[in-house]
Order: structure tokens, then C-alpha cells, then sequence
């Protein structure tokens, strides 16, 4: 499920091979346009037979035209028969894990005998048995026990993931591998709508529905398909009054020029192309409405742990009491840490290097002894022959200092450091020795580098980001701020974030957000864009529209923007569509009225060679940038976040003015070409 | 061109940006429901009309509600005044003793002032007792533009609410704005008129003298009330037959530019009825400023045309240089006369100070093409505005994907539902201009009508259908438009033109209404300034002009080019 290399020889040749195999016409209706243009294409090849047996004149314009028609709508299946192989390929992928996967099915969850059935055979409900080296027979949840699972075969990441019975990784997906130990599975879904099914489904673009904005286009489409019917089927009575007759071929050829045929061939490859962008970063979208959806949101809400911030907390300063020097503090923190191995432990070793040149002792050589970490004391430290060091939440270092036989209160200037501390957004360490407390160690949440970049970005692109945290809000107040997120939520519960969802959708605002616990279910439910992470519950995946195979939610920033550029490809090519047909007219009514009206002629602005030349390359024109646009149709137009005002007007600059300018000149030359060669 | 020319022209804008702002104000009253001054005058009355309709002033309606209202308060008033015109040979008020109208005459005249069109296949002045002008063509030319107004105001309501099926009531609309705008108003501009010298009298036609002893009927008349709501109401439909060139219905140049300013001020003040409506000025000042882009492009052209015309006379004494008077009255000009003939055809009013059969091929194609853009540039009362908002739709709708949303207007988000419809009203009126066009331009029906051979008799025809499609109602002149085929035809095309969209447009407002509203953002696509006018100019022409160039250029560019080649028709 990794990139893939880009298209290889045999994608295109099978794509070749599907555009003719999809000139049925209950597949061509699928798409008004290019029906439409089929028909048109058709109707056009019966009267050239019965042409060339009546003998009739101009047959090899006649037929170029036509050839051209066909070559229109086979262009507009092969871009859509490319998107489509991309998919196809990965879905062969998935399908062969899928084959005769065998289960062992449980009578019940006490017992330990078991049946072996067909996979596919398994109801939900049922529970199953897997062992090391078996491949779990179909989407489930865990019931008992624990195991490492390689789920490469999805999420193509070789690392194995631990899955067990209760809690937040509790879910197993069909065709993913048991490496070690044994569980037990109840089955969740059944045989042909499981995970890995609809993700065959969804990557091979056989599940693909139309999104709202592709079916909105879609009538649009077809409404000015109507009106060029219209204006085209008015002219043979037009020139009928004129006292003269338009040939049925170039009237056809007037027609299919002036449909909106580019984005008309192009509209569902853009769709799939999104949604294979999206499979190559990872995401699946479990439907295309949402993918549109990611582009429209307003506000999104991100954990901060993992999202905004790394994991962990790191030393970032010691703040000796009075009378202390800050070296020793450093020096009695490192003591203190060398055997810790939490992140918080080492980190605190490493700045007091930095700041202090103070370097890591062997603890065997001072026959130091570690305390580790318990709940109940809340402390950790070391004792050495000559002292004994503590370190830990203030409270918990005071009662140390208290209850020892030389302890001595805590000084008011480390109480007040310690106020400052929580309210610039830091965890406060307290350091002891032997009874004393000689100061804090400010440990302090570390925004992801960059991250802050990203946010403003986000604003400008009209995004609300609110940061999601169980910290109390004096800090998380600051982390914001730091951060440079709009808004926060502290002491999150998630009844909270469901609230705070459905406030924002009353404002008619579009959230996204993205979680893994099965608590998160009903909030990723109530989102508009609900990411759900792979090594998340199976509660959470069934409850968001879209799932995260990395599990990284820092994602939902790329799958805004592949949302809008989704949009954004849409628009700039029917916008391209659209202007080109000015050049068209202006190629085509000259030729077909200038033998009504000769002072016509002037309107052939573009000088072109004969009526039939001028016909001609305005229908190859039309068919070639078919061609010309299907990169762009599978790539998306290049989106950089701005204002929307901005991202208006240069993309109306370079499609809409593009789209005005580029057929004059492609016509022109085309002419140039034609009369060059003789054919026209 | 003369400076004098293009100063007059620039004066008449000024003018009428100058009224926008304090006729939006009071339009906004009435679109609200706030009390105006006139509310303790006539209060009392507007209560009766409920009292006697049964009308609940206080509860609203659902789009479905508010358009059966429409249609049938319209099907009704056209029912009364088909009646009345097949009778006014016997009823009073007909001094000139004038017969009752033919079924297809009625058929059509009847359609024609119900839908704000105004077409006119008789001369006024031969055909039509005082009580049909008065109580039937200019009870229509009230109620008719009332309706314009009162759909503006239902769309307008779409926007600016949101999460309701409500879109105010129809009934309501209707009374208030007869009652405080157009009553009021046409009172004040026919006196006006009055005092410039248009005839108000019951008299019969003055039998006269002339100096070379011949007989001369002179027409009069109940002239100036018709006048006022003639082109205030955008009607457009002459007591006389020569209209607005005829010195009883214009005697002066002030008159003219009354009448130019009271075609345009309705219109343009609705643009700001709804940017007050949606809380930003902008957004309405942004479907001024497309409509004026339009507008003033087309005086220009036409202006440009009309002056630059080689004048057959030229080198004679007393004849100054190129242009072309023909069919112009000497005391409005070149420039006043083309000016009135854009403003007249922007909006749908159809009213002529000059004839448009007169003007060269390409100062002819600009009135056309504004009819065929389906007259948004400014607009007939109310339906100007809606047809520029579902040009807009689609503007937004197509530019908008572009900014990577799904498209928002003022907060909605245009869905398929919008789309669909927004594409039907708009494919409604071409579909009646062109097939309409091509059945009558080959069947022998349509061509016997026809006085000009060539392109200039196609762009007849093509004008004809456009008008009554466009519910404009100025003819092209030079066809004999008062036949069965052509009363029918054009009927038709009246009804399909007005209702075709009036359905759909209430729809869209209906969708609109029940959206929510979303607030806007960066990422919102700005439609209060510049950039959404340069769009909207830009779907405006593309649309109108992809769907009417194969005709412009075997009518108008066609004559055009001929003439440059020297070839006359």
C-alpha cells in the first residue's frame, strides 16, 4: 500500500484496452457527456456509411471527423480506465491474502476445541481461534488474550503491532498475520464486508459512488450539454432562411466541440485519482463524500499528545531554591535520573550535559542505588554511601522532606517557582537531598517542530484548529499558545468533545477530528471528517469515515488539502472546459456560415486554412486536450495554501484566461499541421 | 461620439447610483415589514384588502405556498383582462367606439401585461378603449411588477434566513409594495409628466386641420398615469404606438431622462435591499457593479455604432458628419436615443424612445444581446435581480470548487438541489428563443409576417422571440407581429420566459432558506468585491453568448460585415 512506482507500461496497456471494452453503452451512461458523444459519434458513422454507398463526396473529411468523435470518447474511458488501474493493482494485492483463509471456529468462548471452516463461511458473532502463524480469518474483536499481529498486508508497515483483549488495540482486521502467542476473536463482520473487502472495493473504484459536488457538476453539465443541443439543432432552420443548409457531419462536429467534453471525460478519473492519493498517503476513505467533506472543513480538533505536541515532556531548565547553586541542582537531578529510562529521566541527564558539562557517572562505580518510580511514593531517587537524592511531584518531594530526620520546609521562593512553572504550561520536578530540597527541574511539553508553521497555514486557509487536552487549563492555555492553535480544550472528557462537535456544526461548521478509543466513537460518529486510527478499536473504525493505516493524526492536515485540491482539479478544469469553447466558435462558424454570407469570413480571425481544416482542428483540438489533460486530471492541480480570494484569482488566471487563450493558439497549429500534410 | 454624448450618459449613472442607496433604505422597509410614512395615511386600507381576502398579514409561507399565490393571483389577473378585452365594445370609456379584440390578440396582450412583458402587437391608439388601458393594461402594469418585486424579495428572504421554510407571505408583499412603493411613486411621476406635457384626459381623439389642409386624428388619453408605471414597473407597453418617441408620452429631454432613471431605479435599489438583507452592503453593491460592467459596455457599443455609422447624407448642407439618425427623434440625439435603447433592453422594459429596426446592424445587437442574457443587467423589477442571482449561482458554483470548497454564497452551500434548478430557469428562456426562432424563420406563417429580406429579416424574428421570451416586449419593428402564429407563438414565450424561471427561482429560495448559514472564513470565496464581478460579468457573457452566437452572427454580424463589404438589406 506504499507508493507505488508511477504508472508502469502494462497499467496503460490494459487502460488502452479497457477504453474500448468500457464503449458499452450501460457503462457510457454513467458519464451524460460523454454519451452524449457517443451517440452523436454513432449517429455520425451510419450516415457515412450510407454516404459511401451512396457515393457522396468529402468522405475523407467526413471520416476524420468521425474518427476524431471516436477517438473523444475513447480518450475520456482511458483516463478513467488509468485511474482506475492504479487501484486495480493494489487490489490485487489485498485479494491474495484474501484466498482460502481457513478458521478455527470456537463452539463458544470457554471452550478450547474447535472446527476448521471456511473463512468465508464465518457470522458475525462467532468466535474464532488464532494461533501463531495464522492468518486471522475475518474483522473481529479480541476476546482473550494477546498477540503480535503483522498487519504489513494492510498497512504495509513490517513492524508487528501487540493486539489484546480489552482497552484501546483490541481490534483485528481480516488477512493480517498472527506472529506470536494465541487470541481469541469474536467475529465483527461478515464474509464480503469486512475491512479488507470494502478496501478492495474501494481502491479498485467498483464501490465508488458519485460525491454531492461531483453529482452537482454533473447537472450542470448535462444542463449546458442541453443548451448547445438547443443551439446547435436550431441552426439547420437558421441556415434553411439564409437560403442555404449546414452539412449534418459539421453540425456534429459544432456540437461535440461545444459540450463540455474535457471535464466531461475527466470528472470521475479526478475522483478516483483523489481517492488513490489519499490510499497513497495511507488514508482510506471509507466514502468519497467524505473526502469532499475534508476540503469543506471549517474547524479541526487535534489530541494534543502525539498531534501537537511529542510524546513525552523534557527537561528544559533547573531552577535552583535560594542558596542552591544551579549546578548542583543539575548535577543532583542527573544523579538522580541516570538509572531512570523514561523519557523525562534521560532527558533530564542530557540537559544538564548541555548546560553544565556535567557527564553521565557509571552508577556501579558509585555504588549507587536506584529507587524506582512506585505509585505510592511518587518519587524516584538514588541513594548513595554519602546521600540519598529524591525527585518527584512537588507534594510528594515536601512529604519526603518533612518526614526526613533532617528535613526543612520547603522555601517559599521554590513554591512560587513551582506556580510559575504550571502556569507557563511546564510540569514541575522537585529535587531533594537528604531532606532538602534544593530546587525544581522544569519539565516542559515540546511542541513538534514545525507544527506552528502548520497552524498558520491552516488559518489562512479559513481553518479553526483546536488543540484537545486532558491538561489542566493554566497549561494547556500555554501549550496553545505556543503552539499557535486557535482554541483549546482543557480537562477533556469525551462527552466534551462531542459537545463541543455539535456546537460547532450548529454554527454550520464542518469538523474534522481523529481518535482511536473506543470513547472517541461517538464524537468520530458526530464528525464530519471522523479519522479513525488503524491501532485503534474497532468501536472507533466502524464510528469515523475515514481510517489512518500509519495511526498518525497529524495526517488530517494532508487530508484537508487533499480534499480541496480535489475540489480545486474539479473546478479549474471545467473551468478550462468552459472558456475553451470561445476559441471553438470562432474556429467553426466561419467555416459553416461563410458560404451563406461570404463577409463572414472576416470571423476566421484565427486565419485558418479552409472550412474543412478550420472543422477539423477544432474537433482534434477537442479530443487532444482530452489527452493532454489526464497528468493533471490524475495528479491534481498543484494546491498551496491561501486565502481563498487568492487561490481564486490564480487559478481563474491560468484556467479560466488559460482556457480562453490556449485553443486559439492549439487550433492554429493544428491547422498549420493539417493543410501542411494535405489531409485537410 | 461627443463629449456632450458621453457626458449625458455619465450624468444619468450618477444619477442613478445617487438613488440607490436612500430607495434601498425604503424598499428595506417594506422587505422587513417596518413602518414607512405612508403607513398611518394608508394603513387603514391595507387592512381592509386583508380583512376582505381573508389574508393573515402576520403568517408566512413555504416556496411551495408563495408560488401557487403567484400563479394564481396571475392566472386570475390574466383571466380578468382577456375577459375585458374581448368585451370593451360594450362597456364604457371607449369614446373612439373601438371594437373588442380578436382571441389571439387578447390571448396575446393578455399574456403580454400579466408577465411584465408588454408586448404590443396593436397600436394602443387604434385598438384599445380608455377602460382596457386603465383598468386592464395598467392594472397589469402594477400587479405585474409587484410580482417581480415580491419574488425578489422571497429570494432575498432564501439568503438572509436560514434553518425555515418560511419565505414571507405573498399576498402581504404584493399589497405593501402597490400600496407604498408603486402607488405613491407613479402618482408623483405622472405628475411630473403632466407638467412636462403629457395629456391626462378622457377626451376623444382631436379631429385637426393641418397646414397643407389634410385631416389629422390626434391621438390622447389617459396618457400619463399609463406613462408612469410604464416605466417604473419596467412594462414598457405605450399608450400610443410610437411609445416613448412620440411627444404625448415624451415631449422632452427632461421627460427622457425621468423616464431612462425610473426604468433603472427599482432594480438597481433591490441589489441593495440585499446586501442590507444579508448584513453586507457589499454583497449587493458587487451585483450593482457586474450589472453596471455590462451596462455601460453595451451604451459604449452602441454609441460607438450609432455615431460611427457612415451617414448617406454627409457633405449635404446642414448635415454633420457620420451618424445615424435614422429612426431617431432629432430632439433626444444619438446619444440619448442609444442610451435609452440599452437602458430599455437591460432592464425588461421594452418601452422605445427610438426605433431599434432604425439602428445599424451592431447597434442593434447590443439591445438583443441584453434581451438573450436574459435582461439581468439591471433588470426588469424583480426579475432582473433574480435572474442576475441565478447567473450568480452558477458562477459560484463553477469558480467556486476552485478555492477548494464545496460553494457557499452568502453562507449556502450550492448543492445539486440549487444547481439543478438554477440550470433549468436558466435553459427555460433559450429554449423558447431559439426553437421558437427556427420553427418560424422556414414555416411560411412566420416569413409572411417578415418586411426586410436577409439577416436583418432573421434578426427580426430572432428579437421578436427574444422580447417576448425575455418578457421585454420592444419590438425589432419591421414584423408584422398581429397573427395567429405570431400572437400564439410569442404568448407562449411570454408564459414559458416568466413562469419557467419564477418556479424554480422560488424553489432554489426555499432550498436556501432551510440551509443553515455557514459563517465565512479565510477560506470562504469573497463575493463582495472585485474579482466575484469580474466573474460574474464573465459567466454572464460566456453562458448568454455560447447559447446565441450561431444566431448573432447569421443576424446582427452578418448584416454587420455585410455592410463593411457594402452590401445592403
Amino acid at each position: 500500500m506504499k507508493a507505488k512506482p508511477p504508472a508502469s507500461s502494462p497499467l496503460w496497456r490494459s487502460a488502452l484496452l479497457d477504453a474500448f471494452r468500457k464503449l458499452d453503452p450501460r457503462s457510457l451512461l454513467r458519464n451524460p457527456v460523454i454519451f452524449t458523444t457517443a451517440v452523436v459519434a454513432a449517429l455520425a458513422s451510419l450516415l457515412f456509411v450510407r454516404d459511401v454507398l451512396s457515393g457522396q463526396a468529402q468522405l475523407l473529411f467526413s471520416a476524420q471527423v468521425i474518427a476524431w468523435l471516436w477517438f473523444t470518447v475513447l480518450f475520456a474511458n482511458f483516463a478513467e480506465a488509468l485511474a482506475e488501474g492504479r487501484g486495480k493493482a493494489q487490489a490485487a494485492a489485498l485479494r491474495s491474502t484474501r484466498t482460502q483463509t481457513q478458521a478455527k471456529l470456537l463452539a463458544g468462548a470457554n471452550t478450547s476445541t474447535y472446527s476448521r471452516v471456511s473463512a468465508a463461511e464465518l457470522k458475525v458473532g462467532q468466535i474464532v481461534l488464532v494461533e501463531t502463524g495464522d492468518l486471522i480469518p475475518g474483522d473481529g474483536e479480541v476476546i482473550e488474550g494477546l498477540a503480535m499481529v503483522d498487519e504489513s498486508a494492510i498497512t504495509g508497515e513490517s513492524a508487528p503491532v501487540l493486539r489484546e483483549s480489552g482497552g484501546d488495540r483490541s481490534a483485528v482486521t481480516g488477512g493480517t498475520r498472527v506472529l506470536s502467542d494465541q487470541i481469541k476473536v469474536r467475529i465483527t463482520a461478515a464474509a464480503g464486508s469486512s475491512f479488507l473487502d470494502r478496501m478492495i472495493a474501494l481502491v479498485e473504484g467498483a464501490a465508488r459512488q458519485k460525491t454531492p459536488n461531483e453529482l452537482a457538476l454533473n447537472v450542470l453539465l448535462a444542463g449546458m450539454t442541453l443548451i448547445f443541443i438547443l443551439a446547435c439543432a436550431s441552426i439547420p432552420s437558421f441556415a434553411r432562411y439564409a437560403g442555404g443548409q449546414v452539412s449534418t457531419i459539421v453540425l456534429i462536429a459544432l456540437f461535440v466541440t461545444l459540450i463540455p467534453t474535457t471535464i466531461g471525460a475527466l470528472l470521475s478519473a479526478i475522483g478516483i485519482a483523489g481517492m488513490n492519493r489519499l490510499v497513497r498517503f495511507n488514508v482510506l476513505a471509507l466514502s468519497g463524500r467524505a473526502v469532499e467533506a475534508a476540503g469543506d472543513v471549517d474547524t479541526l480538533l487535534l489530541d494534543k499528545t502525539g498531534t501537537i505536541t511529542l510524546g513525552n515532556r523534557q527537561a528544559a531548565e533547573f531552577r535552583p531554591a535560594p542558596g542552591v547553586e544551579a549546578r548542583a541542582l543539575a548535577e543532583a537531578a542527573q544523579l538522580a535520573s541516570l538509572a531512570d529510562e523514561t523519557p523525562e529521566g534521560r532527558s533530564i541527564v542530557v540537559l544538564a550535559k548541555e548546560r553544565y558539562g556535567l557527564r553521565a557517572q557509571d552508577l556501579a562505580s558509585l555504588q549507587a542505588r536506584f529507587l524506582a518510580f512506585s505509585a505510592q511514593t511518587r518519587m524516584s531517587g538514588v541513594n548513595l554511601p554519602d546521600q540519598e537524592i529524591r525527585k518527584g511531584a512537588v507534594d510528594a518531594i515536601e512529604a519526603y522532606a518533612r518526614a526526613h530526620p533532617q528535613g526543612q520546609a520547603v522555601p517559599p521562593q521554590v513554591r512560587e517557582e513551582v506556580e510559575r512553572i504550571a502556569r507557563a504550561g511546564g510540569t514541575p520536578l522537585a529535587v531533594a537531598r537528604d531532606g532538602r530540597v534544593l530546587g525544581v527541574v522544569y519539565l516542559k511539553d515540546i511542541v513538534k517542530g514545525g507544527i506552528r508553521e502548520r497552524f498558520a497555514e491552516l488559518r489562512r486557509m479559513g481553518i479553526k484548529t483546536v488543540m484537545i487536552t486532558g491538561d489542566n487549563p493554566l497549561t494547556a492555555a500555554a501549550i496553545a499558545a505556543e503552539a499557535g492553535v486557535d482554541d483549546f480544550l482543557a480537562q477533556a472528557k469525551p462527552e466534551d468533545k462531542l459537545a463541543l462537535i455539535r456546537a460547532e456544526q450548529a454554527q454550520g461548521k464542518l469538523v474534522a477530528m481523529c481518535g482511536d478509543g473506543s470513547n472517541d466513537a461517538p464524537a468520530l460518529a458526530q464528525a464530519d471528517v471522523g479519522v479513525a486510527m488503524q491501532t485503534g478499536t474497532q468501536a472507533a473504525r466502524e464510528a469515523g469515515n475515514m481510517v489512518d493505516l500509519d495511526s498518525d493524526p497529524t495526517k488530517l492536515i494532508e487530508i484537508v488539502a487533499i480534499g480541496k485540491q480535489l475540489l480545486i482539479t474539479r473546478g479549474a478544469l471545467t473551468t478550462f472546459s468552459v472558456s475553451n469553447d470561445v476559441a471553438k466558435y470562432f474556429a467553426i462558424l466561419p467555416a459553416m456560415f461563410a458560404a451563406l454570407y461570404p463577409p463572414l469570413g472576416a470571423l476566421n480571425i484565427m486565419g485558418l486554412h479552409s472550412p474543412q481544416s478550420a472543422i477539423l482542428s477544432a474537433t482534434i483540438f477537442n479530443a487532444l486536450i482530452i489527452l493532454l489533460l489526464v497528468p493533471l486530471a490524475l495528479r491534481g492541480v498543484r494546491y498551496r495554501p491561501a486565502p481563498a480570494a487568492t487561490l481564486l484569482a490564480r487559478n481563474l488566471a491560468v484556467y479560466g484566461v488559460g482556457g480562453l487563450i490556449a485553443p486559439f493558439l492549439g487550433i492554429k497549429l493544428i491547422d498549420l499541421l493539417l493543410s501542411a500534410s494535405g489531409l485537410a | 461620439m461627443t463629449a456632450n454624448g458621453w457626458l449625458q450618459i455619465l450624468f444619468y449613472c450618477l444619477l442613478l447610483l445617487l438613488s440607490v442607496r436612500p430607495l434601498g433604505a425604503y424598499l428595506h422597509r417594506l422587505f422587513t415589514g417596518e413602518r414607512v410614512m405612508l403607513m398611518p395615511a394608508l394603513g387603514g386600507l391595507e387592512r381592509v384588502f386583508y380583512r376582505l381576502s381573508g389574508v393573515d398579514a402576520r403568517s408566512e409561507q413555504t416556496w411551495q405556498q408563495y408560488a401557487l399565490a403567484m400563479l394564481l393571483f396571475n392566472l386570475l389577473g390574466f383571466a380578468l383582462l382577456y375577459l375585458l378585452l374581448r368585451t370593451q365594445a360594450w362597456l364604457p370609456l371607449n369614446p373612439q367606439q373601438l371594437p373588442n379584440l380578436s382571441a389571439d390578440l387578447a390571448f396575446n396582450t393578455a399574456m403580454s401585461f400579466t408577465t411584465n412583458t408588454n408586448w404590443q402587437s396593436y397600436s394602443g391608439e387604434q385598438a384599445l378603449s380608455y377602460l382596457s388601458q386603465m383598468a386592464g393594461l395598467t392594472v397589469q402594469n402594477f400587479l405585474s411588477a409587484a410580482t417581480g418585486i415580491a419574488l425578489a424579495f422571497a429570494l432575498i428572504r432564501g439568503f438572509a434566513r436560514k434553518s425555515t421554510q418560511q419565505l414571507g407571505n405573498a399576498w402581504v408583499d404584493v399589497t405593501r409594495l402597490t400600496l407604498y412603493l408603486l402607488l405613491p411613486a407613479c402618482l408623483l411621476f405622472a405628475c411630473l409628466l403632466i407638467w412636462q406635457g403629457v395629456p391626462q384626459n378622457f377626451s376623444a381623439y382631436t379631429q385637426a386641420s393641418t397646414l397643407e389642409a389634410a385631416q389629422q386624428l390626434i391621438a390622447q388619453g389617459p396618457i400619463a398615469s399609463q406613462e408612469a408605471i410604464k416605466m417604473l414597473g419596467t412594462n414598457g407597453g405605450g399608450f400610443l404606438n410610437a411609445n416613448s418617441a412620440h411627444p404625448f408620452e415624451n415631449p422632452t429631454p427632461l421627460s427622457n431622462l425621468l423616464q431612462m432613471l425610473s426604468i433603472f431605479v427599482i432594480g438597481a435599489a433591490l441589489t441593495d435591499v440585499f446586501g442590507r438583507a444579508v448584513n453586507n452592503r457589499w454583497q449587493g453593491h458587487a451585483i450593482l457593479g457586474a450589472m453596471l460592467v455590462l451596462f455601460i459596455a453595451g451604451v459604449a457599443i452602441t454609441y460607438w455604432a450609432e455615431s460611427a455609422a457612415p451617414n448617406a447624407l454627409s457633405g449635404f448642407d446642414g448635415v454633420q458628419g457620420p451618424g445615424n439618425l435614422e429612426g431617431k427623434e432629432t430632439r433626444f440625439g444619438i446619444a440619448a436615443s442609444a442610451l435609452f435603447a440599452v437602458i430599455t433592453t437591460a432592464a425588461s422594459c421594452g418601452a422605445v424612445n427610438a426605433m431599434h429596426d432604425s439602428f445599424t446592424a451592431l447597434g442593434g445587437a447590443i439591445p438583443l444581446f441584453n434581451i438573450q442574457l436574459g435582461e439581468v443587467i439591471i433588470g426588469g423589477v424583480g426579475a432582473g435581480f433574480y435572474g442576475m442571482m441565478l447567473y450568480a449561482l452558477i458562477a459560484i458554483f463553477m469558480a467556486g470548487l476552485m478555492v477548494g470548497r464545496t460553494p457557499e454564497y452568502i453562507g449556502k452551500k450550492i448543492e445539486v438541489r440549487e444547481v439543478k434548478l438554477a440550470t433549468l430557469a436558466v435553459l427555460a428562456a433559450p429554449l423558447a428563443i431559439l426553437l421558437f426562432t427556427a420553427i418560424a424563420c422556414v414555416l411560411p406563417a412566420g416569413l409572411t409576417g417578415l418586411n426586410n429580406a436577409g439577416p436583418h429579416g432573421f434578426t427580426e424574428i430572432l428579437y421578436a422571440y427574444a422580447s417576448a421570451a425575455g418578457n421585454n416586449g420592444s419590438a425589432f419593428a419591421g414584423l408584422s407581429a398581429n397573427s395567429v402564429f405570431y400572437n400564439s407563438t410569442l404568448g407562449i414565450a411570454m408564459l414559458i420566459g416568466r413562469f419557467a424561471i419564477i418556479v424554480p427561482m422560488l424553489a432554489i429560495a426555499g432550498s436556501l432558506a432551510a440551509k443553515k448559514q455557514i459563517p465565512v472564513s479565510a477560506g470562504t470565496l469573497p463575493t463582495d468585491g472585485g474579482l466575484f464581478v469580474a466573474l460574474l460579468v464573465a459567466v454572464v457573457l460566456v453562458f448568454g453568448g455560447l447559447t446565441f452566437l450561431p444566431s448573432l452572427v447569421l443576424g446582427p454580424l452578418a448584416e454587420h460585415f455585410a455592410m463593411l463589404a457594402g452590401t445592403q438589406f
